[in-house]
């Protein structure tokens, strides 16, 4: 198992299956961890984190945890391959850009349903994604994994304050549940705005495709607990599965029902322009793409187009980003190089896609 | 230019488009005549890093010199107007050097949380075990007094009272 692996085909949370997969793409859990007696990451000594490293790798790359865990250390990474990581979700992007001789690595399950990065901001940030609304097993595989790794490690852990984490803001669970959502009819319509105060309102923290700071391209949007002190992580997680997440759904399906309803020959013109466009353009931006896809996504989902599927296109929101599109070719490639790239892997994959 | 507000001159921070029977209806509004519309909920809530920012300032005004002179962290050396310069403490030890002035910003951060209730390391010893355990059912008691469920309450206090026993 290397990298090069990855260019073909998306990770098990891009699959498209997983209850209500047309809505909610996927799932993700994550533990931040610290090892006791070590300063957290930022103000341990470079020999320090040396040492938690090779600590944590004995504990992780071992057929306790699973079989086939890659590792991969990111100093020795070429920036492309780390790029390829964050495309993926398995790594932040912080994790890959810290300054290039900071002892730090990742290890990524053999399906990519976990990845754990190790001295991020926390000694052990790690992660369980999956395809659809799939919190509780996703909580169940991650709790596992912390069970195997407590085993053998002592965490930093105080009555008070839980698991003892650098920032504040997860201390005590250590637990950050987040779903990715497609909400293209609420875009369309305005109503995202709501979606956006009701979700501050709770607490929560609405993000776009790429975690903090990153716009919501390609309208998908990740809702995550900012709670982590004086919850349990199964109110977190019945929070998302029985509240948060339904009422979002049904939501998004309103919006949907009304575009049909009330501007039916508008809504299905463009949803064919993106069709149209996505398998005749020799020219794709990579923002572009994004929002072509999120209508044929919903084209799909909506039933109005049917020359393609779901999984193919959850895929080529992952493969038409840069990183991907250069190690698809092969080749480092320029921007306009990438935008001609990005058009021809789009008509390629979707040509010949007449299922009607 | 930023938009007005619909019903004053205050700018609009509130927007909304609603279809109705085909019908655009757009609304601009202002926090307060939002809130009064029913569109926003005035919020309690800040987002986290806005919270911190503002906890920052808010101390670095107040006391100038008595934390960053006064409390090093005896484990790392981390003081506390370190930790407000990027948020991030230095080791665990950390905790317990700053308890005091984290537990305000730890309350605000997470909604009223003061104290862990979850998972709990084995490692960490039967004690810690009991502790946790006994946080939550009491939360849960809590809960449901509120909540006026007097059943499930007094369910939950036998429980209490039998766990107490039993890990004694």
């Amino acid at each position: 198992m290397n990298l090069t692996n990855y260019t073909d085909h998306a990770g098990e949370w891009l699959r498209g299956s997983g209850p209500h997969s047309d809505i909610v793409i996927s799932s993700r859990v994550r533990l931040a961890r610290n090892i006791a007696g070590f300063p957290f990451v930022k103000r341990a000594s470079k020999r320090q984190r040396h040492e938690v490293l090779a600590t944590c790798k004995e504990r992780i790359v071992s057929d306790r945890l699973a079989p086939n865990i890659l590792w991969v250390d990111l100093p020795q990474s070429p920036a492309m391959d780390r790029q390829l990581l964050v495309e993926r979700h398995l790594i932040s992007r912080q994790h890959a850009n810290a300054s290039d001789d900071a002892p730090r690595a990742v290890a990524v399950g053999a399906d990519e349903t976990f990845a754990i990065m190790v001295n991020e901001e926390d000694h052990l940030r790690m992660q369980v994604l999956r395809s659809g609304l799939q919190l509780s097993e996703a909580f169940d595989q991650i709790n596992r994994i912390d069970d195997i790794l407590e085993d053998q490690i002592d965490y930093a852990y105080a009555k008070r304050f839980g698991y003892l984490t650098a920032c504040p803001t997860n201390v005590g669970t250590g637990l950050r549940v987040s779903v990715m959502l497609h909400l293209p009819a609420l875009k369309i319509t305005g109503e995202i705005d709501k979606v956006r105060r009701a979700a501050r309102d709770m607490h929560l923290a609405v993000r776009g495709l790429f975690g903090e700071g990153s716009e919501a391209h390609g309208d998908l949007y990740q809702i995550s607990n900012q709670t982590t002190l004086g919850k349990s992580e199964e109110e977190v997680l019945a929070d998302f599965q029985n509240t948060i997440v339904p009422q979002i759904i049904a939501y998004e399906q309103q919006a949907r029902q009304a575009l049909m309803r009330h501007r039916e020959a508008e809504f299905d013109d463009k949803l064919w322009r993106a069709w149209a466009i996505l398998t005749h353009a020799r020219v794709m931006g990579g923002e572009e793409v994004l929002s072509l896809l999120s209508h044929l996504r919903l084209a799909v989902n909506l039933g109005r187009v049917n020359r393609t599927d779901i999984r193919t296109i959850n895929e080529l929101f992952l493969l038409t980003q840069s990183a991907h599109l250069q190690k698809i070719s092969g080749c480092e490639m320029d921007a306009p190089t990438r935008r001609a790239a990005r058009a021809r892997l789009l008509r390629q994959r979707l040509a010949g896609g007449d299922r009607s | 230019m930023k938009r007005k507000c619909d019903r004053c001159a205050r700018p609009a921070t509130h927007h909304s488009v609603e279809i109705n029977q085909g019908q655009k209806i757009e609304k601009h509004l202002c926090d307060q005549h939002a809130s009064e519309e029913g569109l926003a909920i005035k919020s309690i809530n800040t987002p986290i890093n806005e919270l911190l920012t503002n906890f920052v300032k808010i101390h670095s005004s107040d006391e100038p010199e008595r934390r960053t002179t006064g409390g090093a962290c005896e484990n790392c050396g981390l003081t506390f107007a370190q930790f407000r310069k990027d948020s991030l403490l230095g080791c665990p030890d950390c905790y317990k050097a700053f308890e005091e002035p984290l537990s305000n910003l730890l309350e605000r951060a997470h909604e009223g949380g003061t104290h862990h209730i979850g998972k709990v390391p084995r490692r960490a010893g039967a004690g810690e075990q009991r502790q946790a355990m006994l946080m939550r059912m009491r939360k849960q008691l809590n809960a449901a007094v509120v909540g006026e469920d007097y059943e499930l309450a007094a369910r939950l206090r036998d429980d209490i009272n039998r766990f107490e026993e039993e890990t004694t």
